[in-house]
């Protein structure tokens, strides 16, 4: 079982308050009526699935309830950092598999987490 | 290859056991294959075995990184069932379990495929909906599975606890007499003996470590850590390690590897006739020639490459085994152990061409393709032969991510199956 700092609470807490909630830094296409299925197909289904550093959302559901980003080893499930959500994505030597960063301008906004990692 | 046989076991007997050959032959890569598979567990040694006895195609190399077997096809629980909701998963299934049934013959090796009974337990209400509905539709299709009461599953699996005051209580169950269990080591080695005596090479201790294209994009060979091998064609059947081997040659898949659990109780004399499963409690258990209580666990709720898996898991299983069987409440457990499995959206297997030409896929079996071994083997072979699926595996294509066309056993089991 993983003990994994909750960013919000402050707190290292046992796996079992958790629920692991997939891909972080997943940015849903702000024009997503106008995309093609193929375009479609890659945002929803694709995810990024490394032996290595992986950038996922993770929910202290048993906790305070709130979404946060967490950098794991997947092969000896140690946490390397966890952050919080709408918070950037950590310049670390990026794992084999991980999409390059998009230019700035082109990137769309992540309205998702900034509204989710919030319970209110 | 020197057959199996009584009279080959007499012959034996007589001169101390000094006749037995190896069952396969390990030689030294060639430069060129015309097929090569990457992974040496069932599915892909299947594969190579079919490709050499139906297509003709045997000059061919199945690379395992590690041992025959050594992934999941030596760590599953080997529950063999054919009770799916979707066609396209009753066409596969199916298609598996009447290959099962006649394999020790074909391949003259005893895989041990024991029809036993696969019987799963209904709990409450949504639970006997659900059942009857895959009942309705498997019998349509022409699969067994029928519906017993809670008196019948106890007829059937005497330690079953139906009492009315139990912790889970059974209101009936499903049951597919031909389900059952096989010996899983002996698949590998089955196929792996077999296809080696029509001329595949079987490479083991040899991680392919990138996937070469030539200028059109086609595959040219793999790296491995004996060097380089020249290949026509390569299929990728290598499980968990799907989405790692796949990104030699940049293709993404929808897969993400979760660590499955199992563990093995010491042995005990014959107790337990059939294989149980318990999708609400999640729970499956049977019972081993060898006498071991073998129980199946879940998977770990996040990626990974363990394979271990969170102590948590198994305990909630053991949990509802002693609620399920309260006479096992003592039985010690031996051993415990995971296995990386890669898992699809929809939870059903994908098996087709990929974006780069001659490069083809069979993965996201996840946590239930042990069962699918012969059946998928066989329409992989297809599919490298000829270039395109079988029509038993038409519907398991890539495509249907896109045009959303899903075979959502998912939704159907809401359980690893
Ligand atoms: C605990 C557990 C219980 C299960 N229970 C059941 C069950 O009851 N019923 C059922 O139907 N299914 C079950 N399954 C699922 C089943 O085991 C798998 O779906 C199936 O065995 C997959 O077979 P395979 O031949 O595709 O993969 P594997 O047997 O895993 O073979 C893949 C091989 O590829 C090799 N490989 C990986 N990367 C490389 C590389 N770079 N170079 C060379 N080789 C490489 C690996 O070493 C491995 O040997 C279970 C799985 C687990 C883990
Ligand atoms: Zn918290």
């Amino acid at each position: 079982m993983l003990l994994i700092h909750c960013p919000y609470c402050g707190e290292d807490r046992s796996e079992l308050e958790f629920r692991a909630a997939g891909d972080a830094h997943i940015a849903r296409p702000a024009n997503i009526a106008a995309i093609s299925d193929e375009e479609f197909a890659d945002y929803f289904f694709l995810r990024d699935n490394p032996k290595g550093l992986i950038y996922e959302r993770w929910r202290h559901i048993h906790g305070c309830g709130r979404f946060f980003n967490a950098v794991r080893d997947t092969v000896s499930d140690k946490f390397v950092m966890t952050y919080k959500a709408g918070e950037p994505k950590p310049d670390l030597s990026p794992a084999p598999g991980v999409a390059p960063a998009l230019p700035a301008d082109s990137r769309p906004v992540e309205t998702y987490e900034a509204t989710e990692g919030r319970a209110e | 290859m020197r057959k199996y046989s009584v009279f080959a076991v007499a012959r034996e007997a007589m001169r101390a056991h000094k006749g037995w050959e190896a069952q396969w032959t390990s030689p030294e890569p060639r430069s060129q294959y015309d097929v090569i598979i990457i992974g040496g567990g069932g599915h892909g040694l299947g594969a190579a075995y079919y490709l050499a006895k139906e297509h003709g195609i045997t000059n061919v190399a199945v690379i395992e990184k590690g041992w025959l077997g050594g992934g999941n096809t030596g760590r599953n629980t080997t529950i063999i069932r054919s009770n799916y909701l979707y066609e396209e998963s009753m066409d596969i299934y199916e298609h598996s379990l009447k290959l099962w049934e006649g394999l020790s013959q074909e391949l003259n090796y005893n895989v041990m495929y024991s029809p036993r009974g696969v019987m799963m337990l209904s709990h409450n209400i949504h639970d006997s909906q659900v059942f009857k509905r895959h009942i309705h539709a498997n019998r349509l299709y022409g699969i067994d599975n029928e519906w017993l009461t809670p008196e019948q599953a106890k007829d059937y699996c005497p330690p079953l606890d139906i009492s009315a005051s139990a912790r889970y209580p059974i209101n009936g169950a499903a049951l597919q007499r031909r389900g059952g269990t096989a010996r899983h080591d002996a698949v590998a080695w089955g196929y792996a003996r077999a296809a080696s005596d029509r001329g595949v090479h079987v490479i083991q201790n040899c991680e392919v470590k990138a996937i070469r294209r030539g200028p059109d994009g086609a595959v040219t060979g793999v790296e491995t850590t004996k060097g380089f091998i020249g290949a026509k064609k390569i299929g990728v059947s290598a499980s968990g390690h799907n989405s790692m081997v796949l990104a030699m040659a940049d293709v993404r898949l929808p897969l993400q590897s979760n660590p499955l659990q199992a563990l093995v109780s010491e042995p005990l004399k014959p107790i337990f006739p059939c294989v149980v499963m318990s999708n609400t409690v999640h729970a499956y258990i049977s019972q081993s020639d060898k006498g071991e209580l073998v129980i199946g666990a879940g998977t770990d709720q996040f990626n990974s490459y363990s394979q271990t898996g969170g102590l948590q898991i198994i305990t909630h299983t053991l949990d509802a085994i002693c609620e399920l069987f309260p006479i096992f409440r003592r039985v010690k457990m031996m051993r415990q152990w995971g296995g990386i499995t890669d898992n699809t959206p929809d939870r059903s297997p994908i098996q087709g061409v990929t974006p780069v030409p001659n490069l083809f896929v069979n993965c996201g079996w996840g946590t239930g393709g042990f069962k699918a071994t012969p059946g998928s083997a066989h329409l992989f072979a297809h599919l490298i032969a000829r270039g395109e699926p079988h029509r038993l595996a038409a519907g398991l294509t890539l495509d249907r991510f896109r045009t959303g066309r899903l075979i959502d056993e998912a939704a159907a089991a809401a359980v690893a199956h």
